[in-house]
């Protein structure tokens, strides 16, 4: 069913299905946290700023609250709460708690949302603005404490956990290329 | 509740999640008790921490609720001024509203009602037509979703009659007058002038800190609702108790009928303390005009416009010293903006009376009124600001005696109190920084400026010393027997990213000589009783102490009484029995950093801190803390300002994209660590980890910019443009 200012969409939140009847209007954000109970993606500015909201959209990282509902329609999307779905942790929120990669914890949803798609995006080869070689032939750039700061740079973090946050990921990763 | 009572045990209703294993990695202090395994001084993870990254925890705004209303707050967009005219015609015919409160149909509220500070104008939101600052909250529309009152919020027609309105604060300021004495008199000792005279070197420099804003990444929410005839309140604050104690006052309603919870807090740093936030003030007005639960949550840009910050600080320094670098005379005069709706004390001269020893020391500070919203706490308040003066001073001092600055701190310990003359009850400075500057390499250093080059940067290092003031406030917890072997211990405390739940645990089961799994933490809710908030670096003083007198209270009940048995212990009288001593905590924070004169840009490149605070209860949760405090200090070094339009008086920067804080680019591996220390007059032996970190940070970056640049920085945030050089290096 589809008026003027509502509409009808397909959202597959971690693994489940819901059929959401939303006001245009409506954030993916406040979709998830209002319409779906999914409360872990925060609402830190609502402008795209601090990234507290991140989600994995068809495992994409997005800021969900400059991210329209209706505009994921059809959509995967992965909250903190679906990446641990069986109980079990993923190695990333392991390392966040041995290695406390946070302290009030509000902007922790979105920095592992992030971290994990950041991972992801180094594995797959893509650089940043602080990868020297860009050239189509390069190596894959090492994942150092620099190349982390600069891909996570928009995930802010008040309670200053970065150190322990670059930490945790780079010991996520190095233990990942050990066992994977 | 006193020191003798009894009271039933209150519900169990603690959240805990499996702890995760813990690691030994704390250096015991000489002279403390023998910690038992798994409790004070183990690095152990936070409690809630698997809850924290699973999305699980609910912050004040996630709590699920039924027949929730929401309220959106509009603001003023003049800076002074009345109200002309606010039409709510065509809100109020909007989709799914419910109404709009305004000054005309507000409840009125208790003028009286304020903070430690005396009545406060900031709380007494909708009372009147007059706008006192930019940001003012003049109305709260109210609607079944959040969508429907904000958009009903933008039909709202607001007209005003403008004002002038003065922003300009300056120390020469005309209206300037002395501050409150509320903490404390200012201090004469020895007369500064003819120390002055007398001094082989004189340095006489201005310096400036902006506004800046605790800015934590939770906006500030609350929801209040009608509840069997009591308010119930979930709100982000640091101190429920006190929360709900203001909120009674501001309503006139019995303190017995107000029930304040914060189950979860996303940071506060200064923010959600002082009182009541105008996210409660207007969802408790709301929940009483609705008659239904209503959500108030502020929008990044409110949170900026409405929520207290740091007021900008002027200050004057003058040090005389003699050739061999002993101090002759400190004269530190201060000057911090206050609002006129509410009194303030910005306590910049607080190190200056305890820090170093010299013949003569002045201090004054002044208040300045002008039009903004009041300032209140923010991190290390006072002390922040007041080190960047002083200890950007002395490395001119320092500089200008071509001395160790490192030196020049070491040859000015005092034996006793400088103004007090009270002695110290722990002083550590000097193992901060003799082991700080051994950790750091500091030996090696050129203390020349601008010798430092790697290719097209300079690269400089500095250095500050400071302390923050350790205390405890009166708290009262309760501890039950329970009859499975568990003990539920019960103190109003919050825990806002500090780990109290974590370090409360560690305590109580120290305290009662049981494994930390034995215990059932209740926090974060106004019933528990009186108790300080997290704040002033004594919320985990305070409750600990709370916490270790009622277990051994109840440790000193004879066997066989009948569980669950419940005592209580208020620590008000105790801390009364304190001896006056000059209780702090110390630390020497070192910073590289590197400068690029054809961009002006500053990187820092290490940042070590070394601390004395009393014992530490967990070291891996402290660590973070004051890392964080120090990141927080670089934020404020190198870009915090909140910026005012003098001519409008406008904020300028209400978000994250104007108003920049130190993000994961600008940070590098930071290292903080600690000396043995003990505080002899705390059952526990602890000072407070919560500010320290932030304290020291900005001046040993602006002193490092100097040793790399030769240029003085002493007007805060040290921004590019104020660094770039035209010529380009040889």
């Amino acid at each position: 069913m589809t008026d003027g200012t509502r509409s009808e969409i397909l959202l597959r939140v971690n693994g489940l299905t819901h059929r959401l009847d939303v006001d245009n209007r409506r954030t993916l954000l406040d979709a998830l946290r209002e319409d779906t109970g999914r409360t872990g993606p925060k609402k830190g500015c609502d402008r795209g700023q601090c990234g507290a909201c991140t989600v994995l959209l068809d495992d994409r990282r997005v800021v969900s609250c400059l991210t329209l509902a209706v505009a994921a329609d059809g959509s995967d999307v992965t909250t903190v709460e679906g990446l641990a779905p069986d109980g079990e942790l993923h190695p990333l929120q392991q390392a966040f708690v041995q290695l406390d990669g946070f302290q009030c914890g509000y902007c922790t949803p979105g920095q592992l949302c992030s971290a994990v798609a950041m991972l992801a995006e180094h594995a797959a080869g893509w650089p940043s603005a602080v990868t020297t070689d860009v050239s189509p032939e390069r190596p894959a750039p090492e994942l150092d404490a620099v190349e982390v700061r600069e891909r996570l740079s928009g995930n802010l973090c008040r309670c200053g956990a970065y150190p322990s946050i670059v930490r945790a990921v780079l010991e996520t990763a190095a233990r990942a290329e050990v066992t994977g | 509740m006193n020191a003798s009572s009894t009271s039933p045990s209150p519900a169990p209703t603690g959240d805990r999640t499996p702890t995760p294993h813990p690691t030994r990695t704390s250096a015991p202090s000489a002279g403390t008790p023998e910690p038992l395994l798994g409790a004070v001084g183990m690095a152990r993870p936070r409690i809630e921490g698997t809850a924290k990254v699973t999305g699980a925890v609910r912050y004040s705004s996630d709590e699920p609720m039924g027949d929730l209303a929401h309220g959106w707050a509009v603001t003023s967009t003049v800076t002074r001024g009345r109200i002309r005219d606010l039409d709510t015609s065509a809100a109020l015919t909007m989709p799914g509203v419910l109404g709009v409160i305004d000054h005309r149909n507000a409840p009125r509220l208790d003028l009286e009602a304020g903070s430690f500070f005396g009545p406060d104008g900031g709380m007494h939101l909708l009372q009147t037509d007059e706008i006192p600052h930019s940001g003012r909250p003049v109305a709260l529309v109210v609607a079944e979703t959040a969508e429907q009152a904000r958009s009903a919020a933008r039909a709202l027609r607001v007209t005003y009659d403008e004002e002038p309105c003065d922003v300009d604060f300056s120390l020469d300021h005309p209206a300037a007058r002395p501050a409150t004495s509320f903490i404390g008199a200012d201090a004469t000792v020895g007369d500064v002038d003819t120390e002055l005279a007398a001094s082989a070197v004189v340095v006489d420099a201005r310096y400036v800190t902006p506004e800046t804003h605790g800015a934590a990444m939770e906006p500030h929410s609350a929801t209040a609702w009608w509840e069997d005839g009591r308010l119930q309140i979930v709100d982000s604050n640091q101190g429920p108790f006190l929360v709900a104690m203001t909120v009674a006052a501001l309503f006139r309603l019995d303190p017995k009928q107000v029930r304040v919870r914060s189950p979860h807090v996303g940071g506060g740093f200064g923010s959600k303390s002082g009182g009541c936030g105008p996210q409660l003030v207007l969802a408790v007005m709301a929940t009483a005009m609705f008659d239904r639960p209503v959500r108030v949550t502020l929008t990044r840009s409110q949170v900026f416009q409405t929520v207290s910050m740091r007021p900008t600080t002027d200050q004057r320094v003058r040090i005389g010293s003699d050739a061999d670098g002993r101090l002759r005379a400190i004269d530190h005069t201060a000057a911090f903006e206050v609002s006129k709706l509410a009194d303030y004390l910005e306590n910049c001269t607080e190190l200056t009376n305890t820090l170093y020893a010299a013949r003569a020391i002045r201090t004054r500070r002044s208040a300045v009124p002008v039009d903004i919203l009041p300032p209140y706490s923010v991190r290390g308040p006072g002390a922040t600001p007041g080190s960047f003066a002083l200890e950007s001073a002395m490395d001119e001092v320092a500089e200008r005696l071509h001395m160790d600055p490192l030196e020049l701190r070491l040859r000015n310990e005092p034996s006793a109190g400088p103004v007090s003359g009270l002695p110290f009850s722990r002083r550590n400075l000097t193992a901060c920084l003799r082991e700080g500057a051994r950790r750091f390499g500091w030996a090696t250093r050129d203390h020349r400026p601008r010798t430092g080059r790697e290719g097209h940067l300079l690269v400089g290092t500095g250095m500050a010393a400071t302390s923050f003031g350790a205390g405890a406030l009166p708290s009262t917890a309760s501890i039950t027997a329970e009859t499975d072997g568990a003990f539920t211990v019960a103190i109003g405390a919050s825990d806002i990213g500090t780990g109290a739940r974590t370090a409360l645990t560690a305590v109580a089961a120290e305290a009662l000589r049981v494994p930390p799994e034995r215990i059932r933490l209740l926090i974060a809710d106004s019933d528990l009783g009186p108790a300080w908030g997290a704040g002033g670096s004594r919320g985990t003083t305070s409750w600990s102490w709370a916490i270790t007198e009622a277990a051994a209270k109840l440790r000193s009940r004879p066997g066989g009484a009948t569980l669950p048995l419940t005592v209580s212990f208020d620590t008000t009288e105790s801390l009364g029995e304190l001896p006056l001593m000059e209780r702090h905590s110390y630390s020497a924070v070192f910073c590289e950093a590197t400068v690029d004169p054809a961009t002006g840009e500053v990187r820092v490149r290490r940042l070590l801190g070394m601390f004395a605070v009393g014992r530490v209860i967990n070291p891996l949760l402290a660590r973070s803390q004051l890392v964080g405090g120090m990141i927080m200090g670089l934020s404020m070094a190198l870009h915090e300002e909140g910026v005012r339009d003098p001519a409008t008086g406008r904020h300028l920067n209400t978000d994250f994209a104007g108003y920049h804080i130190a993000a994961h680019a600008d940070v590098p591996d930071i290292e903080a660590d600690f000396v043995p220390d003990y505080e002899p007059g705390d059952p526990s032996g602890i000072k407070g980890v919560g500010e320290i970190g932030t304290v020291g940070t900005a001046a040993a970056i602006a002193n490092a910019v100097w040793h790399a640049t030769g240029h003085r920085r002493r007007t805060l945030p040290i921004r590019p443009d104020h660094l770039v050089e035209e010529r380009p290096l040889p």
